[in-house]
């Protein structure tokens, strides 16, 4: 049940992709999430379409269409090598970007409900106490949202972690760059070495469950419910 | 008249309209009194700024709100206004200190604790300073409402219904309070309502909405007795009048009190000699007789002129308002009485009152 250094290196790289990504989710998700939950534009049916996608997507799918994009030849590549960045497929950069796409919708849902079940009457009650509109969003909405919040981050973690078809085609398998912990199960599997698979593919399904326990666990309402 | 409040809006929402051309004292409270869908809590929320009306004018002691001609709309957070809406709305991440704080760390004068606690006296909420909002009933939480509107030292204060969602009991338990509130504040506050009963209790001035419009606006005794108004006809119609207590009789029981123009004896009150309290007279308990009964039980017997009179429509009933002395006082008869007794216009008459109630 020895880790090696392989091993450990994915593990590393994967706790960097989900965090990062967590973060960049919970930064873009937050103001996307309460636009999608305040506004009553005809653009909204249109733009909830296109958050949920990755939620019914085949991640090769989305891998597929991503590589395209970022690829040299790909409106994004082109964009990224006049901003001096290269390209990104195949690198880590690329595989954060991947990873904030994959997961948008499991971040941007439990947070666009928790905004939505807050409603009006707590904001009024705020702007009729001398508060502006940012100054509400910072000190009624946000403590008020926290579970939406921890929900959001936990999912937004957890779902990155287990990300595997989007690695492969956006990623690769590229050893301390893009080899992630997935991507180390299927290679152990690939090469039969199925007592270090196990030893990873245990340790992320006991990790999984002991965080989504301590989810359901300290949440009165069901998580899940506050995913549509 | 720099002191007054102009308040002038137009706005469409589907089929509704509201359509209104104000001008309310800088004092007392107004209220604003309709049946639903009439535009009472509408026009209020147009005040706050918590609904933008298109056309608008809104001037507030000199400060003007809204200016729509010169494209000017202060947002709600700006106006120096007080609130209290119809379910308390308290955070409920903070605590009742907490909430009290909220608006106080945002206004840029710095809070003056003598005011704090002559609020927190007033409202009588000290002990549940350190209380969140889910451990409060339903009468304590509107309690911390109006404290924590209160506390900013608003320039006016807006209350939308703020009984409405407590039972009778609560209710019992706010309203003295607020009749408190009514003579300590010196700021002018507009109370949305449909509470005929709040209306008695505690208006100055009464503007009448209908279908979004003012169907009247005047002073409560005033408004009350016009008989053009269907108040006036209805079987909850009634007189208020502000009285003082002048005596108590312990042997039978009664306080006598004084109004302008005569006396009147009430059952027994607690309240002191020199208080001033309103109380309620319903058209359906005044009769009229010529001459004064010597031998009657009713113990209120009141010279009176006859001012003005009209039939109430389908029910057979006359009603006819009465110069008390200088106040106003409504009586239903049967129109069949009204013409035996051949009542006109400038007649000199008796009202006997068969009962009050106090309001305060």
């Amino acid at each position: 049940m020895e880790l090696s250094p392989e091993d450990l290196s994915a593990l590393y790289l994967t706790f960097k992709v989900a965090s990062l990504a967590t973060s960049i989710l919970l930064i873009l998700g937050t103001p996307l999430a309460w636009w999608l939950a305040r506004t009553a534009s005809r653009w909204k049916g249109f733009c909830s379409a296109l958050v949920a996608l990755p939620l019914v997507l085949p991640p090769s799918v989305l891998g597929f269409y991503l590589l395209i994009l970022m690829s040299p030849n790909g409106i994004v590549g082109k964009l990224t090598q006049q901003l001096g960045i290269g390209t990104l497929p195949f690198t880590f950069a690329g595989l954060v970007v991947a990873s904030v796409l994959y997961s948008l919708p499991f971040v941007v849902q439990p947070l666009q409900n928790t905004f939505s079940a807050i409603g009006n009457a707590p904001l009024e009650a705020a702007a009729t106490l001398r508060a502006s509109p940012l100054n509400t969003f910072f000190s009624v909405v946000m403590p008020l949202s926290k579970s939406g919040f921890l929900t959001a981050a936990i999912l937004g973690f957890t779902h990155t972690v287990g990300e595997f078809g989007v690695v492969l085609m956006v990623g690769g398998n590229i050893p301390d760059k893009t080899r992630v912990v997935s991507v180390q199960i299927y290679n152990h599997v690939e090469a039969l070495e199925y007592s270090a698979a196990h030893t990873l593919a245990g340790g992320l399904l006991v990790f999984s469950f002991l965080v989504l326990l301590l989810l359901y666990s300290t949440q009165k309402h069901n998580p899940m419910a506050q995913m549509k | 008249m720099t002191n007054s409040i102009f308040a002038q809006f137009q706005l469409n929402y589907g089929a509704f309209e509201l359509n209104v051309d104000l001008r309310l004292p800088s004092s007392g409270v107004t209220v604003l009194f309709g049946h639903s869908g009439s535009g009472k809590t509408t026009l209020l929320r147009c005040i706050a700024g918590l609904q933008y009306a298109p056309h608008g004018f809104l001037k507030i002691n000199g400060n003007i709100w809204q200016d729509s001609e010169k494209n000017l709309f202060l947002p709600t957070y700006q106006r120096n206004l007080g609130y209290v809406f119809q379910e308390a709305n308290l955070f409920a991440h903070l605590t009742v200190l907490g909430n009290l704080n909220y608006g106080l760390k945002r206004i840029k004068q710095p809070s003056n604790s003598e005011h704090f606690k002559q609020v927190i006296e007033l409202v009588g909420i000290k002990h549940l300073l350190g209380r969140t909002p889910e451990r409060l009933s339903g009468g304590e939480r509107q309690r911390v409402a109006i404290a924590r509107a209160l506390v900013l030292n608003p320039e006016i204060l807006l209350m939308d219904e703020p009984l409405a969602a407590l039972d009778a009991k609560r209710k019992q338990e706010i309203l003295p309070f607020l009749t408190r509130l009514h003579h300590s504040l010196k700021i002018p506050v507009l109370y949305v309502t449909h509470s005929q009963q709040e209306v008695a209790q505690l208006a100055d001035y009464l503007v009448l909405l209908t279908q979004g419009k003012v169907q009247a606006a005047g002073l409560l005794t005033e408004t009350l007795s016009r008989l053009d108004l269907p108040q006036s006809k209805e079987r909850e119609a009634a007189s208020v009048w502000q009285v003082k207590v002048t005596a108590h009789d312990a042997i039978y029981h009664l306080t006598q009190v004084s109004f302008a123009g005569g006396e009147l004896s009430l059952s027994k009150l607690s309240a002191a000699i020199g208080s001033v309290l309103r109380v309620q007279i319903y058209a359906r308990d005044v009769s009229i007789t010529l001459e004064t009964a010597k031998e009657t039980s009713i113990l209120n017997v009141l010279p009176a002129l006859i001012n003005d009179l009209a039939e109430t429509g389908e029910n057979g009933q006359t009603v006819v308002r009465l110069e008390v002395g200088s106040q106003l006082l409504l009586a239903h008869i049967s129109c069949k009485s009204a013409h035996l007794l051949n009542l006109q216009i400038g007649m000199k008459v008796y009202a006997q009152i068969k009962g009050t109630s106090i309001l305060n």
